[in-house]
Formats: structure tokens, sequence, C-alpha cells
């Protein structure tokens, strides 16, 4: 019997597909958040548009906290911890959390280096906007990709643009001969064998979630349209005016986002989503997505 | 070989295309199964890995429970893997949790402990022959009941992981995540016509 393999943490991966992880602070929270169907939740002390709000350093979450959110529920749950802080991971992974986030919605610890993510027997998600970035991600140990959109804002064109970003690459790559492999590696910044592997598959080797901004059924099928295998949904859930029935209208909106005669049922009636924000009034700093390296 | 079939996955939440490449290797039809009229097209019927809390609600809100249980009765072979046993379970272990009760059986969820305890082991399953094959237990469930009528196939640590009761099979592990397809030929091919 082994433990921590590579398959059976790709595998948790592969299990949350065309599902959706969401964001909860309190136990009550995850609590509604497993009733409505989500495959997941994501443990945290504040949802992002509240760190967004609060500014400062945000970090890892209370243990306390994620202890709580991991006794009130039977699926899985993910704690985030900050770009190349080991030591939170570490911690993160003797809580017996399922999945660690390493997000740039926190404040890195490390401005060159992500965590050496094989180091770990519990699998790791990590954000990206382009194809040389998951790349990279994945070969530290990654074992699920997101779009990294613009974290907190209720706005999707920013995970929009990295999905399409990311799904152009790729089928660009699978147009190359084999010699023109080595120049694009180069070029993205990537392992030559991923991006092998990669051209020969015609999708990234692990899920690839949609993240960033999705605040509604619609936000959540135009990304699964587009390619997403799941979505994260952070701050739409529980800063919108009836979280129980925008999260299960979003968990039924991922499951048949080719079907607008649904989409347009359960988009009735759904109270106020989350207030917005124009990611072009964002300054340079207030940019999580530049955060990653 | 395995006869021409056209085979359902249940595609509501989890891994659904991993089922869906081990049966196109065994050169089935599949069909990816997300509405009720879609369970009568079909002549099996696989319920995958993912969330069975996720599957559950969508099953039962989206009228598709219903379908399955009286084709069913008819006799569609149907198997579950993971959330599919939990699904296919007539009682769960402990917590309040709806589910399909298609088979005899007790399941205890999340029963080897969180994600860093998911694993993987080598299985003596004697229908398959001497070969051992890998189980990938992730989350997994395990059966702490069988009741009459239920044959217990393959067991881990002496606990059942891998049983039928007619034309129907659950298993708490994932034989989509490996290449080898002995379990599914199985399915399709003793359980299904049995």
């Amino acid at each position: 019997m082994v433990k921590g393999t590579w398959t059976v943490k790709k595998g948790l991966a592969e299990m949350l597909k065309g599902g959706v992880i969401m964001d909860v602070t309190t136990p009550e929270q995850a609590k509604i958040a497993e009733e409505a169907g989500a495959c997941a939740v994501m443990a945290l002390e504040r949802v992002p548009a509240d760190i967004r709000a609060a500014g400062g350093v945000a970090r890892m979450a209370d243990p306390e906290i994620i202890l709580r959110i991991m006794d009130a529920v039977t699926i899985p749950v993910m704690a985030k911890c900050r770009i190349g802080h080991f030591v939170e991971a570490q911690i993160l992974e003797a809580l017996g959390v399922d999945f660690i986030d390493e997000s740039e919605v926190l404040t890195p610890a490390d401005e060159e280096h992500h965590i050496d993510k094989h180091a770990f027997k519990v699998p790791f998600v990590c954000g990206a906007r382009d194809l040389g970035e998951a790349l990279r991600r994945i070969a530290e140990g990654a074992a699920m990709i997101r779009t990294k959109g613009e974290a907190g804002t209720g706005n999707v064109v920013e995970a929009v643009r990295h999905m399409r970003r990311i799904n152009a690459e790729i089928r660009r790559l699978q147009g190359m001969r084999r010699e023109e492999l080595m120049k694009a590696a180069k070029e993205m910044g990537a392992p030559y064998e991923l991006v092998l592997e990669v051209a020969e598959l015609g999708r990234l080797p692990v899920v690839n979630f949609a993240a960033g901004g999705i605040a509604t059924p619609a936000d959540a099928a135009l990304m699964m349209q587009l390619g997403a295998d799941g979505v994260f949904v952070g701050s739409g859930i529980f800063k919108s005016k009836d979280p129980m029935k925008r999260a299960r209208a979003i968990v039924a909106a991922t499951t048949y986002y080719d079907d607008p005669q649904v989409l347009a049922e359960i988009s009735r009636d759904l109270g106020e989503p989350m207030p917005g924000i124009d990611t072009s009034s964002l300054l340079p700093h207030q940019r999580l997505q530049e955060r990653g390296w | 070989m395995v006869e021409p079939m056209r085979v359902g996955i249940l595609a509501l939440q989890g891994a659904f295309r991993e089922h869906a490449q081990v049966l196109g290797r065994l050169g089935v039809e599949t069909r990816l199964v997300r509405r009720p009229a879609e369970l009568e097209e079909i002549e099996a019927l696989v319920i995958p890995g993912g969330e069975s809390t996720a599957i559950g609600r969508l099953l039962f809100e989206y009228g598709l429970a219903e379908k399955l249980l009286a084709r069913a009765r008819e006799g569609l072979p149907v198997f579950g893997t993971c959330a599919g046993m939990v699904l296919m379970a007539r009682e769960i272990e402990g917590i309040e949790q709806r589910t399909l009760g298609l088979m005899d059986i007790t399941v205890r969820r999340n029963a080897f402990g969180r994600q860093i305890e998911s694993f993987e082991a080598e299985l003596q399953i004697t229908v398959l022959g001497d070969k051992p094959f890998r189980g990938v237990f992730i989350r997994a469930p395990l059966v702490t009941r069988v009741g009459a009528g239920v044959e217990v196939l393959a067991e881990f640590e002496g606990k059942p992981v891998l049983v039928r009761q007619g034309r129907l099979l659950a298993c708490a592990f994932h034989p989509e995540l490996t290449d080898d397809p002995r379990l599914h030929r199985y399915f399709l091919g003793e359980v299904a016509k049995a």
C-alpha cells in the first residue's frame, strides 16, 4: 500500500470535475455549500472581496477555522497558503486538509519561487494566466490548475482571458512540428517534456478549473463552454443576497452548461449578485493575478 | 472481445471522461447521461466517482433517480465506482444521505480517512484471474454490511471493496484511473449478460 502517489493526487482532482468549489468562512456556510451540491469547499478567514477591501498582508487562515469547517462537512476541504510559503503548506498538510491552493489571493511569501509540491502527500492546485505558467506549476507538482482570473471582483473577464489564452496556446502547440516544440518550450518558459505531452494530448495533463470573478450561473456555464473542467466560486456566493439559491443554481449551471433552457430556468429570481468591480479600474498593485512567477 | 453495446455514463459530476475512455477502448458505444430521457437509450449504466452528495442532489432534483430506479427494476446493468457505490447502497453509515438504494449493502463514506490517507494497493480479484488488480482508493468508501444475495468479489484488509448483486456491480476504488480494463470488461460481459 502506497499513499500520496501522483495517481491519487491527480485522481482527486479528476473526481472534482464538472463540479463547483465554493469559498466558505464558517461551518454554517460550509454546510450550505455541501447541501447545495458543491463538490468541495475552500476554507478561508475572509473571501477574496473582503481580503481586497481589508488590504495589508493576507496569510493562511487560522487552523481553528479550517478544522471547524473540516468537521462540518463530508466533502473535500481545501485551504490556501501563500505563494512560496512551504511552512504554511506543511501546517495545512498536518491539519489534514484535502487540497492546498498555493494562491495569489494571499500575499506572496517568496517573489521568485513557488513551493516544491512534489515534496507533499497532499495535492496542490495553482493559478495560471497562460500555458507556460500552468506547465511550470505542474512541473513543480501541482495536481490541478485553475485560471487566476481576478479574484474578488465578481467580473469574469479575466478568467475568460486566461482560459482562452491557455486553450489557444494548446491548439497552437498541436499544429507544430516536433522540432518547433523545443522553441515553443523555451519561449513560454515551460519544461519540454510537458510541452510534448500537451501537444500530444490536446489538453493539460491535469484538470483545469475556472476561477476568479465567477458570480452567476451564466458565468459558470460560459467558463464550462470555453473548456473549463469545473469552477471555483469565491466571493460570488456568500456576497450575494440569497447564497443557497445562487449556490444551487451555479451547481446546476456547471452540469447543464450547454442547455440554455435549463440555464434560463435556474437564472430566474436569484436576488442581487455580489457587487462587481471593473477590473480596468484596478491599479497595478491591486491586480492579484500579477502575483506568481 | 466485448459485444457491441450502448453504455451510458452518468455525467452529472465527477470522473465520467475516464470511464468513457476505458469503455471506448473496449469498443463499446458510450453516451453521457444528464437527462431522464437519455436513460431510455442505453443498455447498461456506469455511475462514476465524484462527490456522492453533489451527484445525488442533481440525480434527485432533475428527475433521473426515478427513471433510473425504474430501468434498474427492468434489469438494467449498473456499475458504480466510489461515489457510484455510495449512491447504489441501501444505507450509509452514520449520516443521513439520500441514495438510490439499489444494492443491499451498507457503506461507510471516507472510510480510510481524508485525502492524505488515499492510497494504491494490489487487489486479488478471483473473477479477473491471477494477475493482481491495481486498486486506486481516493477518499474511498468501504462496505460494512452485505445482505443476502450480495457476492463479495474482492476485499482489502478483510473488508469488501468489490461487490455484485445480480446485474449490479460496485467497487470502492477507481478502475477508470488505471490502464487495466479487466473490471470494465467483466461488467460488460459477465455482469450485464447475467
